[in-house]
């Protein structure tokens, strides 16, 4: 049963990540910083429960507002960009948050990580075990998928949708197109430091190698499975790809092997979706 | 203030290409101004310039008497500018009837997260889709209009901005009589209102029907201006525009 709270937990964290990430995409901008902020919001978590000893329910509160003065500050430069010019700057903002958190040993832990990262409380109940937790993250993917469908139904979801159509042509009707992307990027970016709190505090450990280009294209290939530009896809992407890598446990292959299967999946999947569905399973949206 | 737009010795080169090469000019406020010339002759571009698409080189431009020195394109709503575009630009995944809110809703992007589209604004643009004879395809996606429907579109969002000038790039285009007749209606109509409007076309009848006033332009410079009828008979118009 555990493993199923476990499967739960992730689809819960990957599904805060895959709705940030489509609040980002849905407005055409193809970001590669998914990964960025959801590791900052895991070393926000773990540098104040394991140095400051907050709590990560306070925590909870602070990171998305560390992440979104970072994402405010670069993405004031990166809203500039668009298509192919803002993937290249955001994957150079994953790139630089690699390398810092590798190296940075006194902050970070560099290689080694952090590890102990405490479980969050609140009062005197604690969320220590993965059913407790369950609940906790579904709390959390409930509020950040209300969030989220607030925005798209609001005015600033339709410019968002026409920001990706047309950047240029919204512009001539009175639009800062490049404010909305900026706001857009911290919002997302805020977003997903809660997937990155839960993350550190349910596994207890984390390092620099959670947090690579590859789980910014396993965000992409949720978002794209699912469809751009709906939450519900962005959630049925989560699903999908959580649960069928997991089915990889059962078939017997060495555990090297089957994580190296899984990425080349997330590849070959993003492969045929450009090829045969670009608008993904339940999308309405070509990027 | 006799003139809406002025431009003075307005230069715009690409490259080594003059597009618009010392031009000036002026669009007196309430008239429908005729803007044609050969292709490639800058009139495109001077709808850019003067839009916010590119910045100009060198030279002026005064709106309503004053100068702006960098004209971007995102302030033309205060400005009360806007345009079509003479490759239709719709938001083409978007509905017809999103197509229209998008323009009526809020610009300030803080109060576009609390705001949601209203009753108000859904009469607003289905009148406006009426006039353009779209009600009826309002949840489709613009995408899959008919090419006169899209041009029909792009006019709609023109009146939902609902400004003093309006730049006009080969409106009339490519389509069937009875779509020309209805957006020569729609062009008449907001002349009455006062509107000062600057059309780019080639079809020199519909440019005698609307237009008060020409302005001829040939390799990016002024080459005659005037009375349509009376800009149309000289010689060097002729020569450069008909190749008479």
């Amino acid at each position: 049963m555990e493993y199923i709270f476990h499967i739960a937990i992730l689809v819960s964290i990957y599904g805060i990540l895959a709705l940030a990430q489509n609040l980002v995409m849905g407005a055409g901008l193809l970001s590669m910083a998914g990964a960025a902020f959801y590791g900052i919001g895991a070393y926000t978590a773990a540098i104040l429960a394991m140095k400051f000893g907050f709590n990560i329910l306070t925590i909870l509160i602070f990171a998305p507002i560390i992440a979104g003065v970072i994402a405010l500050t670069v993405g004031s430069t990166f809203a500039r960009f668009r298509d192919d010019y803002f993937m290249l700057a955001t994957l150079g903002f994953l790139m630089i948050f690699n390398t810092v958190a590798r190296n940075w040993e006194a902050l970070t832990g560099g290689s080694f990580g952090i590890a102990g990262i405490p479980k969050p409380h609140i009062f005197h109940f604690t969320f220590g075990t993965p059913f407790s937790f369950m609940w906790l993250s579904f709390f959390l993917l409930l509020v950040v998928t209300i969030i989220c469908y607030y925005i798209s139904r609001s005015s600033f979801g339709r410019v968002l949708n026409a920001i990706r159509e047309d950047e240029d042509a919204l512009s001539v009707f009175g639009y800062k197109t490049s404010t909305y992307k900026l706001i857009i990027f911290a919002i997302g970016a805020a977003i997903s430091t809660f997937a990155g709190v839960l993350f550190a505090s349910y596994l207890t450990f984390i390092d620099s190698r959670l947090f690579t280009v590859n789980e910014s294209i396993l965000l992409w290939a949720m978002v794209i499975l699912g469809g751009i530009g709906r939450n519900r896809g962005a959630l049925l992407g989560a699903l999908l790809l959580i649960i069928i890598p997991e089915g990889l446990r059962f078939i017997g292959f060495p555990v090297e092997f089957a994580a190296l299967l899984r990425q080349s999946i997330y590849g070959l999947l993003l492969v045929f979706l450009m090829l045969y569905r670009p608008k993904g399973i339940l999308g309405q949206y070509k990027l | 203030m006799k003139y809406i737009i002025e431009t003075k010795n307005l230069v715009k080169n690409f490259g080594g290409v003059h597009a618009v090469d010392h031009l000036s000019i002026n669009i007196p406020k309430g008239a429908l101004i005729g803007l044609v010339g050969p292709n490639g002759s800058g009139k495109t571009t001077l709808i850019n310039l003067l839009s916010g698409f590119f910045p100009h080189d060198k030279g002026a431009i005064f709106f309503s008497d004053s100068e702006r020195r960098k004209i971007l394109s995102w302030e033309n709503k205060f400005y009360n500018i806007t345009r079509t575009f003479q490759q239709i630009r719709l938001f083409d995944q978007m509905s017809v009837l999103d197509n229209i809110l998008v323009v009526l809703t809020e610009r300030n992007p803080f109060r576009a997260l609390f705001e949601r589209h209203t009753e108000y604004h859904i009469k607003q643009a289905e009148d406006i889709l009426r006039r353009v004879d779209l009600y009826d395809k309002q949840f489709h996606n613009a995408g899959n209009l008919s090419y006169g429907q899209r041009k029909l579109l792009e006019i709609g969002r023109v009146l939902a901005m609902d400004t003093d000038i309006i730049l006009l790039d080969e409106p009339f285009a490519g389509l069937f009589p009875e779509v020309i007749k209805k957006i020569e209606e729609i062009i008449k109509d907001l002349r009455t209102k006062g509107t000062s409007i600057v059309l780019v076309e080639h079809n020199m009848s519909i440019i005698r029907s609307l237009c008060d006033y020409l302005i001829v332009m040939d390799a990016g410079r002024l080459l005659a201006e005037g009375h349509p009828e009376k800009v149309l008979r000289e010689p060097e118009v002729l020569e450069a525009y008909l190749g008479e």
